[in-house]
C-alpha cells in the first residue's frame, strides 16, 4: 500500500465522569467541512463525547460517519440525541440536523466555550476555507471576514505539500521549526505556483525541512494579511485543523507579535462543539415555549 | 540585420530570430532549472536552423518572467510590450491582445502600431492560467491534447466552481466519481478558465479583432470558450507561443 502523507491521525473521546442518561438536555452538532467532519455531544453543558474524522464523498454519508463514530461504546442512539445542529459546507445535507447554522457562528460559539469570554479573535483555518471572526464575550460574532476560495493558506494546501514531500502531515510543524536559518517564504499566493518552486528549492539542495519552513513560513504571512484587515484583538485563539501546526501556528505568533490561546480539548471541533451549543439553547427554548 | 528573441517563460524558453524583418527561426525547450542553460541552448538551436553564426546577430533582448537573469542578452522588455508589437508583426488589425501562458494571463490593448495603450494582468493564481488545464488533465488522466479532443464532443454542462485549482482538482475528482462523462468535465473546466480570463480582460477597453496568444492559444476548447465569454471572434496566429520571442526580436532590431 502507499502511504497517503497527507492523512491526519482521526480522533475521537468520551467522558469517562458522565452519565448521558442523567442528563436534562442531550444535544449533538454535526460540522461537515470540506476535508473534515466532526460530531460533538453535549450532556447539559458538558462536553460527553466527539469525533473528528475526514469528510467522504457526500455529505449525508460523512454526517452519519461522524456521528456513529462518536457514539461508539456509549450505548447511546441516534433517536436519544434531543436536537442536533448542522454547520459547516455540507450544512444542508445532513439528513438527522433539525437546524442548520453557518459555520463563523458555529466556530465562535465554540471557541467561546473552548477559550473563554476573553477571547476576542477567531482565526479559523480550515479545509477550504481561511475566517477571520470576532466575537463578544458571549461568543456572538460582531464581524467576520473570509479569504477568496484559494488554496493557499488553508488545510488542503498543506496536504498538498506533505504529498509532494512525502512528509507526514502530522510532522510538518515540527519539522519546519528544524532548520538552523529561517528561509525566505516561497510565493503565499498560489500553491500550484509553490509547489513549483518547492520542487525547484529541492533540486538546488534545500532538505525537506528547508522547503517546509518556507511553506509554512508563506501560509502564516497569507493568514496574517487577512486577520490585518479584520484587526486582532486579544485574547486570540485559532480553531481548524491548521492549529495542530506548530509550525504554522507560532510564525503567525512571530509575525503578530502576541501569543495565540491553545484551545482544549481539540481546536478542530470549535465549528461541531458550537453547533451542539446552539442545539441546546434551541432545545430548551422549545421546551418552554411548550 | 539579424537580431533575435529569446522570451525566458516559466514552462518553456523560446527563441525566434528576424532577418530583415522576417522571421527565420524559431526554437523552444522547457525551462527546467537551468534558465540560462536552456536559454543558451535554445538559441543555439534557433542559430542553427536559421543556417548562421552566433556572431551574425547584432542584438539579442529578452523578455518573459525570466527575462533579467540571462547574462548574454543586450536588453530585456516587458512581456506586454513585445506581445503587442509581436501580435501587430503578425496580426497588424488587432487591437486587443490576451496572452494566456503557463503562469500568467494578460489582457493588453494596442494601437495600430504595435503600442501599448493599456494592459491588464492576472494576480499570481494557476486558475487563469495554463497551469490550470495542465493540473486538470491529470486529475482527468487525460494528455492535454486528448482533454481538449473530447472537450468538443460535451454535450452537457457540469458544476466546477474552479477558482482554485488545487479545489478544482478535488472537484473534477467527485465528479468523475459520481459517472459525469469526462467529456463535459473536458468542457466544463476550459470554459472555466476562459470565463476567469475574459473577466480580467474586460478590465481593459475591448476593440476589435481580438487576438488570443501564448501557449494556451494552441488550446481550441478555450478559443472556443473565449469567443462565448467574450462575444466577439478570436484570431489565433500562427504558432502563438513565440509571439512575445518575435516582438523581442523585432525590438532588438528597430
Amino acid at each position: 500500500m502507499t502511504t497517503e502523507f497527507y492523512r491526519w491521525t482521526e480522533n475521537s473521546w468520551k467522558s469517562p465522569d458522565i452519565d448521558w442518561r442523567k442528563g436534562q438536555t442531550v444535544t449533538c452538532g454535526i460540522d461537515v467541512g470540506s476535508v473534515s467532519s466532526q460530531a460533538v455531544i453535549l450532556v447539559d453543558d458538558k462536553i460527553y463525547a466527539f469525533c473528528n474524522t475526514r469528510t467522504g464523498s457526500n455529505s449525508p454519508d460523512s454526517a452519519n460517519k461522524a456521528l456513529s463514530i462518536s457514539l461508539k461504546d456509549t450505548g447511546m442512539k441516534p433517536e436519544d440525541i434531543q436536537f442536533i445542529v448542522g454547520t459547516g459546507y455540507g450544512r444542508v445535507n445532513i439528513p438527522m440536523a433539525k437546524k442548520a447554522i453557518t459555520e463563523i457562528a458555529c466556530h465562535a460559539r465554540g471557541a467561546n466555550y473552548m477559550g473563554g469570554p476573553t477571547v476576542k479573535t477567531i482565526l479559523d483555518m480550515g479545509g477550504q476555507d481561511l475566517k477571520g471572526i470576532h466575537c463578544d464575550e458571549k461568543g456572538k460574532v460582531t464581524q467576520f471576514l473570509m479569504n477568496d476560495k484559494c488554496a493557499a493558506g488553508t488545510g488542503r494546501g498543506m496536504e498538498v505539500m506533505a504529498e509532494l514531500l512525502q512528509v507526514p502531515i502530522v510532522d510538518v510543524g515540527k519539522m519546519s521549526l528544524d532548520v538552523k536559518d529561517e528561509p525566505e517564504p516561497v510565493s503565499s499566493t498560489c500553491v500550484i505556483f509553490a509547489k513549483s518552486e518547492a520542487i525547484g528549492l529541492l533540486r538546488s539542495g534545500w532538505t525537506k525541512n528547508m522547503v517546509l519552513a518556507a511553506y509554512c513560513s508563506a501560509m502564516a504571512h497569507r493568514v496574517v494579511g487577512l486577520l490585518e484587515r479584520i484587526g486582532v484583538e486579544k485574547e486570540f485563539v485559532i480553531t481548524g485543523g491548521i492549529a495542530k501546526n506548530i509550525g504554522v501556528v507560532s510564525r503567525i505568533e512571530k509575525e503578530l507579535g502576541l501569543k495565540v490561546k491553545p484551545l482544549s480539548p481539540d481546536p478542530q471541533i470549535a465549528g461541531g462543539l458550537g453547533a451542539a451549543i446552539f442545539a441546546r439553547d434551541l432545545l430548551l427554548k422549545s421546551r418552554k415555549a411548550a | 540585420m539579424i537580431t533575435a528573441g529569446i522570451d525566458v517563460g516559466a514552462k518553456t524558453i523560446k527563441a525566434v530570430i528576424v532577418k530583415d524583418n522576417k522571421i527565420v527561426a524559431r526554437s523552444i525547450n522547457p525551462t527546467g532549472f537551468e534558465p540560462v542553460e536552456t536559454a543558451e541552448k535554445t538559441l543555439e538551436e534557433a542559430v542553427k536552423q536559421a543556417g548562421i553564426s552566433r556572431k551574425d546577430i547584432k542584438k539579442i533582448f529578452t523578455t518573459g518572467a525570466g527575462r533579467k537573469s540571462i547574462p548574454f542578452a543586450d536588453n530585456n522588455i516587458t512581456e506586454v510590450t513585445a506581445d503587442a508589437k509581436g501580435t501587430n508583426y503578425l496580426l497588424p488589425s488587432v487591437r486587443t491582445i490576451v496572452d494566456i501562458g503557463a503562469e500568467e494571463a494578460r489582457g493588453i490593448s494596442s494601437d495600430a502600431s504595435g503600442k501599448v495603450l493599456d494592459f491588464s494582468k492576472n494576480d499570481k493564481c494557476a486558475a487563469g492560467a495554463g497551469a490550470f488545464v495542465e493540473s486538470m488533465s491529470r486529475a482527468l488522466e487525460l494528455t492535454v491534447p486528448l482533454m481538449i479532443e473530447i472537450s468538443h464532443k460535451s454535450t452537457k454542462e457540469a458544476p466546477i466552481n474552479a477558482t482554485c485549482a488545487v479545489f478544482a482538482e478535488s472537484e473534477v475528482v467527485s465528479l468523475i466519481h459520481t459517472k459525469i462523462e469526462k467529456a463535459d468535465i473536458a468542457h466544463a473546466v476550459h470554459d472555466a478558465i476562459a470565463s476567469r480570463v475574459c473577466s480580467m480582460v474586460r478590465r481593459i477597453p475591448i476593440e476589435k479583432d481580438v487576438a488570443l496568444i501564448g501557449g494556451v492559444a494552441n488550446n481550441t476548447a478555450i478559443v472556443e470558450a473565449m469567443k462565448k465569454h467574450l462575444g466577439v471572434e478570436i484570431k489565433v496566429p500562427e504558432k502563438p507561443e513565440y509571439v512575445s520571442a518575435l516582438g523581442a526580436a523585432l525590438l532588438a532590431a528597430a
